[in-house]
């Protein structure tokens, strides 16, 4: 097995350029090396220009997502021998607007994760003397596994409708809201279907499901819109049917 | 000056870079490509209805237009469209199941049922109600 | 309070077409564009397959263009948002709706028609 490979790691600088362009280096391919080892030992030895985001260096903290030979991937579980002969191309996350070499600009999903409410919604809240909430496994288990999520944004890049229309709220928001109107302790269902029930929300998905492809955590975002669709169309169903119960629903 | 969706660059707010997204988008990945033929399977399902309502007319006009029919099928340009389209419905069909299990969680005492086994109803649902149907036209 | 959408009501019916649509049209197709006209199996009679469209009149009239409809407007749909999607015409979104939506109209009142004009 070759000792080095050749990372193309696409940079910008946009004080001095006006296009993005690939600068290509050599870095050691150890066993246990990763594509953030990579870049890290680009920017200690080689060249500390390059910026890129990382953090917890163990697939938790979803910082260090980036392209990696065309394909989302958290540059923290992408091992360099994976790849060999190489070489490997890093790019920014895409549908993001690149901010500096593999930097890119978050704010829109920040923006659409606070629209969706992801907190526990209460009608009242709860006083302190009554004690905490308590759950059943069974109910922990409803919306498990979309509190996974670690907000890495890899499905957002893999997901052509956002790429297509920047308007679209995204996988990760919408299985988010869903990881909080699974939970029986939340009581803000009716609040997230009313701002997400609408064309760039739920409904501008058409499940292409690579975001679930793209997920490094499993959570499933295409499966938790699609039932999303259909608790929002039987709740639409509903108070089309009978809008006398719908004023006050859960 | 400028707000957040349209920062006002400057010098101490440098130029974001933003690509465009290629109308050929989806070309560029296998999975992206298989979704589109899925989608455009849709032009396909409604051939097939067109084709339908054209037999159900000719079965509304009488013993020989139903004739007529069945000889026009067999045109090669008409088998053509309908072997075309005989792929893309089943291939809707097999799509459209195996991602069932992804828009339906079920659950039975407590553990939720394995995706395998929602689609694999499925696909039953498919074989009955296919044999119903062919039971029912062939004279059953 | 949020805008209301039709959405729901359009992806309701999408589903519901797609499932008929996955489960009859195979078999149909198969039949009547292949076993029948290449003789793998008699064809039935015209008095039969007419036996069938007025089986409890009007219920199968009735099933049988419900059936048209939704496979329809399941096509519709979808081809609404690939176009919308696909080709990046997003500008023209009111005239891509009307077009798909108005053609599963459309097509359903002729299937409507030539259902009832069944003898």
């Amino acid at each position: 097995m070759a000792d080095r490979i050749s990372l193309q790691v696409l940079r910008y600088r946009p004080e001095q350029d006006g296009q993005p362009t690939m600068q290509e280096y050599e870095v050691p391919c150890l066993k246990e090396w990763v594509v953030l080892d990579g870049l890290n030992y680009i920017k200690d030895q080689l060249d500390g220009t390059l910026s890129f985001r990382w953090s917890c260096r163990m697939g938790i903290c979803g910082s260090c997502g980036m392209t990696v030979n065309g394909e989302p991937k958290l540059t923290c579980a992408t091992f360099l021998t994976d790849y060999a002969p190489g070489p490997i191309r890093v790019e920014p996350l895409r549908n993001f607007p690149i901010v500096r070499d593999l930097v890119v600009e978050m704010g829109d999903f920040m923006r659409k994760l606070v629209k969706v409410k992801p907190w526990v919604v209460r009608k009242e809240e709860r006083p302190l003397s009554e004690g905490e909430f308590r759950q059943t496994p069974e109910q922990l288990d409803e919306y498990k596994q979309y509190s996974m999520c670690i907000n890495c944004m890899l499905c957002y890049s893999a997901c052509p409708v956002y790429g297509l229309d920047p308007l679209f709220v995204g996988p990760a928001a919408l299985a988010l809201a869903q990881r909080y109107n699974l939970d029986s302790r939340d009581e803000g269902s009716k609040e997230r279907m009313d701002a997400l029930s609408q064309h760039d929300g739920i409904w501008g998905c058409t499940f292409v499901g690579e975001c679930t492809r793209a997920c490094p955590k499993n959570v499933d975002p295409a499966g938790a819109i699609q039932r999303y669709k259909l608790s929002a169309s039987l709740a639409w169903l509903k108070a089309f049917f009978m809008p006398w119960g719908a004023r006050d629903g859960r | 000056m400028g707000d957040k969706d349209r920062p006002a660059y400057t010098e101490y707010h440098p130029r974001w870079y933003r690509k465009r997204v290629s109308t050929y988008w989806w070309l560029q990945r296998g999975t992206y490509l298989v979704f589109i033929l899925r989608e455009l399977s849709s032009v396909f399902v409604a051939w097939g209805v067109v084709y339908l309502l054209f037999l159900v007319r000719a079965i509304g006009q009488g013993e020989e237009p139903y004739k007529d029919f069945i000889g026009w099928s067999k045109h090669p340009v008409v088998m053509a469209v309908n072997l075309i389209s005989l792929f893309f419905v089943v291939f809707h069909a097999i799509t459209w199941f195996n991602l069932a299990p992804q828009a339906m969680v079920v659950r039975m005492r407590g553990t939720r049922v394995p995706g395998k086994w929602i689609a694999a109803s499925n696909y039953a649902a498919w074989a009955v109600v296919s044999a119903l149907a062919a039971w029912v036209i062939l004279g059953g | 309070m949020a805008k209301r959408t039709l959405e729901p009501m359009l992806w309701l019916m999408f589903s519901a077409g797609g499932v008929l649509a996955a489960l009859l049209l195979p078999i149909l197709l198969l039949l009547f564009g292949f076993a029948f006209p290449l003789e793998w199996i008699t064809p039935p009679t015209r008095d039969h397959l007419q036996a069938i469209v007025t089986f409890l009149d009007p219920l199968a009239r009735v099933v049988l263009l419900l059936f048209c409809m939704l496979a329809l407007f399941h096509a519709a749909h979808r081809l609404r948002f690939t176009l919308y999607d696909g080709l990046q015409i997003k500008h023209l979104n009111e005239l891509i709706a009307l077009c798909c939506y108005g053609g599963a109209i459309a097509g359903s009142i002729v299937a409507a028609y030539l259902l009832w004009t069944v003898a």
